[in-house]
């Protein structure tokens, strides 16, 4: 129990500032509630509408959307909901944002007449409290309590003398079907006034909101948006990544993107592709430095180790702009191929803003983490091994090859597995040098998350990178197994 | 064998020519050795850590090149040879086993690598094997093994391609006594039965002095002494080996005559007695006289005539099981040791009391200072 006290706090770090980042990011990739949570008239009033057939909802669902849209507005919420549905659909954002502007303009007067003609005290805020505080009043009339409850809670001044008009509303909708015995549970004089108005709201039929709408904003009349809507409302959603893997959830269920939508899997196969060619080249290159650096004397290697250190100490952003300066049409590299007479001035080599650029930074950048795991296992084979193999009578090649290089893939699978992960995350480089070409699955995800504002569907990329690492974590253990990686 | 004889065989199987190393190009490591191994002959190359031992090792095998001089084996110079065209087998101290590699795949690599077909190449595995009793232990990885199977691996790994020449660079040192005791026998009996000419380099004296044909006894780059055991022993040329094998105890003074071949020597506590002269020139030269514990009497009446007495002090007397050992103050010596058989007739020592001992001149060797 004392161990625990002393890792506290660092365990404390990590929940907060590693688990719990990852939690909410898994949680995201498939949380849905904004729309319920926005929209729960409509939501609730969609659920007994027939998506197959192609006609609008009733007049129902349109009340509820009245209620939802003044208190989405009141709280500046709509356009959250239509740019969430906006990811689905386009044009759904637009949609919500114009309504909200000209909600005014909706005429609810006839239902609040309709309460206020059959008694004055319809009009009487303390009367509307009374029925909302009765025990009833949540079990028969759940949406109409939510709703004034909000408006008395949020919305009213304390000197507001009658509830606003989607308060009305949004009773009349509720009240749409009930009859006396369903009210039969308030208290008088509650419930003879309740049923009174529930026994007349047939003659607010007339009052078409739907219509309304229609004239705010005629796409309220595609069925798409409704059956957008409604596919969506459910709490979780698996559409972020059906997105993420170029599919999407259709009106007749999941289907593949079209053509020219399919972006995801070519971005996720060119990241791996790019990876595994990133980690080749580090070990390409890596090996003959860690070799040769741990057979030096230990001082001496310590000074090269600080050599190959150094480009920690300086910015990646510093290293990557390098590159930039390197590699470029105009840059240092091609100005001295131009100058020697290898390439002509009007054929200057492409080397960056493309894959190229991106593999040879990278590589650059992450080439450390190969040479340090790879020299410290090197470190650990004696000479004597290679030494024996020699005595044996093995010629220098043969030792190396079938003595110290076996001796040595510890090594090259600690580093691979480091570069290997630590490339298929990368960010900052390729999205300075990668251009349209070189960017990877990373990049996307950023946009997504400060661009599109689709925190959703970077979630669900994100936690398909998380889990082709671990695939491929697993895979690695299985092959190689992961006691036969040594950092050190 | 050259067993017992001083004088190494003219055209020695391994010989080295005035060579020396240096790794810096200033100190010399080893300084102007010249060595003639027999064919067949054990020869242990024994000294302290630094003394050169390893060095010349490594350059018999290739590992390292002589500075200057030659490197002869079967009257070729290996100078320009690389190590594994030298076809010296060698066991290392850390044994050296691929450990990727299982027994018999360590055991077939130095046929593989002489492209021998695979059925002569199980063939030689399974001898090999049998050979250092580890039949059935093909299958196994190294790490499998306990440090003395490890060893017999090792041993029947430089063995497998029967090489002419085995080098071991101080195999028994990572095993416990009991254990390399009984391996040094097993190194012993394989070698006599084998035939082959074994370089084996240690710092363990008992262990040369078991296994060993002829024991090189290196200090500072030189060989001090070169001789069979029992003269290394019994006849050690100068003080370093005196010191560094066996026991010994040392009283220091000054020669101060030199008749014939026996030399007085004046104690700088004034007593004076004979010994012979080893490496003492000239009458005034310092001298440390050496005198082995085991011939040194403490009982009075068994001194024969003409052995020289004098009293000492007992200052602690330890019972070893087959040996009492009794320290003494002779001539101002406080760490005088004297070694007695543990046999019926024999005194066990009061400390505090003063007795007489004595020794004979021909025990004692007038040394360098």
């Amino acid at each position: 129990m004392r161990a625990l006290l002393l890792i506290a706090p660092l365990l404390i770090f990590v929940l907060v500032t590693f688990v719990s980042p990852i939690v909410d990011m898994l949680f995201r990739s498939v949380e849905n509630g904004i729309v319920t949570e926005i929209l729960p008239h409509s939501t609730s009033a969609l659920k007994d509408w027939n998506s197959e057939r192609d006609e609008l909802p009733g007049e129902a669902v349109f009340r509820g959307l009245y209620v939802d849209m003044v208190i989405a507005v009141k709280r500046r919420q709509h356009t959250r909901v239509g740019s969430r549905l906006n990811y689905e659909a386009a044009g759904i954002a637009s949609v919500f944002r114009k309504t909200g502007r000209s909600l005014r303009k909706v005429d609810v007067d006839a239902f609040v007449r309709h309460f206020t003609d059959l008694h004055p005290d319809w009009e009487n805020r303390a009367f509307w409290e009374g029925v909302f505080s009765d025990p009833a009043a949540a079990g028969v009339l759940p949406n109409s309590s939510r709703t004034f409850d909000a408006w008395s809670q949020d919305f009213a001044k304390p000197e507001d003398p009658v509830p606003e008009d989607f308060v009305y509303v949004a009773l009349a909708g509720e009240l749409r079907g009930l009859d006396a015995s369903d009210l039969s549970g308030f208290g008088q004089p509650y419930a003879g006034m309740l049923a009174e108005a529930a026994r007349t709201i047939g003659r607010l039929d007339e009052i078409s909101l739907k219509q309304e709408f229609l004239q705010l904003d005629s796409e309220w009349s595609a069925a798409t948006l409704w059956k957008t809507i409604k596919i969506f409302s459910p709490p979780l959603t698996e559409a972020y990544f059906l997105n993420a893997v170029d599919m999407k959830k259709g009106i007749e269920g999941v289907e593949r993107k079209s053509e020219a939508e399919r972006i995801y899997l070519v971005i996720f196969g060119r990241t791996f592709v790019m990876s595994v060619t990133i980690t080749l080249a580090c070990i390409f290159l890596g090996y003959p430095v860690a070799y040769f650096l741990a057979r030096l004397p230990l001082r001496k290697a310590n000074l090269f180790l600080i050599l190959v250190l150094l480009p920690f100490w300086t910015s990646l952003l510093v290293r990557t702009s390098a590159w930039k300066v390197l590699l470029q049409q105009e840059g240092v590299i091609n100005d001295i191929l131009v100058a020697v007479g290898i390439v002509d001035d009007s054929a200057r080599l492409v080397m960056i803003n493309n894959q190229f650029g991106t593999i040879v930074a990278m590589t650059h950048i992450l080439l450390p983490f190969m040479i340090l795991p790879l020299f410290s296992v090197m470190k650990t084979i004696p000479p004597d091994f290679v030494r024996a193999a020699k005595s044996l009578g093995a010629d220098a090649f043969t030792a190396f090859r079938r003595v110290y290089f076996p001796q040595s893939l510890p090594g090259i699978g600690a580093g691979s597995v480091l570069v290997f992960i630590l490339a298929i995350g990368y960010y900052i480089t390729p999205e300075l040098v990668g251009g349209i070409k070189g960017t990877f699955i990373s990049n996307r995800i950023a946009y997504h998350i400060s661009t599109s504002l689709n925190w959703g569907l970077a979630a669900a990329l994100g936690t398909l990178l998380l889990m082709a690492v671990l695939l491929l974590y697993w895979v690695y253990d299985r092959i190689v197994g992961i006691d036969n990686v040594k950092l050190g | 064998m050259a067993a017992g004889t001083n004088t190494a065989p003219a055209e020695g199987f391994v010989r080295f020519e005035s060579v020396q190393k240096s790794y810096d190009g200033i100190a010399l490591v080893v300084k102007d050795l010249n060595l003639s191994i027999g064919k067949g002959e054990f020869l242990t190359m024994l000294g302290p850590s630094g003394s050169g031992k390893t060095t010349c090792l490594l350059m018999l095998a290739g590992f390292e090149t002589a500075t200057h001089g030659d490197i002869l084996l079967g009257g070729r110079p290996i100078n320009n040879i690389p190590p594994h065209k030298r076809g010296i087998g060698m066991v290392f101290q850390n044994y050296a086993l691929f450990p990727h590699m299982s027994v018999a795949e360590n055991l077939a690599f130095p046929l593989e690598v002489r492209s021998i077909d695979k059925d002569e190449r199980e063939n030689k595995v399974r001898r090999a094997l049998e050979m250092v009793q580890m039949g059935g232990f093909e299958g196994r990885r190294p790490s499998q093994l306990s440090g003395g199977q490890q060893q017999r691996i090792a041993l029947a790994r430089a063995l497998v391609f029967e090489p002419d020449l085995v080098l071991m660079d101080e195999p028994l040192g990572a095993l416990d006594k009991q254990l390399r005791e009984h391996m040094q026998f097993e190194i012993k009996h394989l070698h006599e039965r084998l035939g082959v000419t074994v370089v084996y380099v240690t710092h363990d004296q008992t262990e040369a002095l078991t296994m060993s044909d002829r024991v090189a006894v290196f200090d500072d780059g030189i060989i001090q002494q070169l001789a069979p055991p029992d003269q290394l022993y019994e006849a050690p040329e100068n003080s370093f080996v005196a010191q560094f094998i066996g026991e010994n105890n040392t009283l220091t003074g000054i020669v101060e005559a030199i008749n014939g071949d026996l030399a007085t020597v004046r104690l700088d506590s004034g007593d004076r007695f004979q010994a012979l002269p080893v490496n003492v020139n000239a009458v005034g030269d310092r001298t440390r006289v050496s005198i082995r514990p085991e011939r040194v009497e403490t009982d009075s009446r068994r001194l024969p005539a003409g052995a020289h007495r004098i009293s000492a002090e007992v200052l602690e007397f330890i019972y070893m099981g087959d040996v009492f050992r009794t320290r003494l103050k002779v001539a101002g010596n406080e760490e005088f040791i004297v070694k007695t058989r543990n046999a019926p007739d024999q005194t066990r020592q009061v400390p505090g009391s003063t007795i007489e001992i004595g020794w004979l001149p021909e025990d004692c060797r007038a040394l360098d200072a």
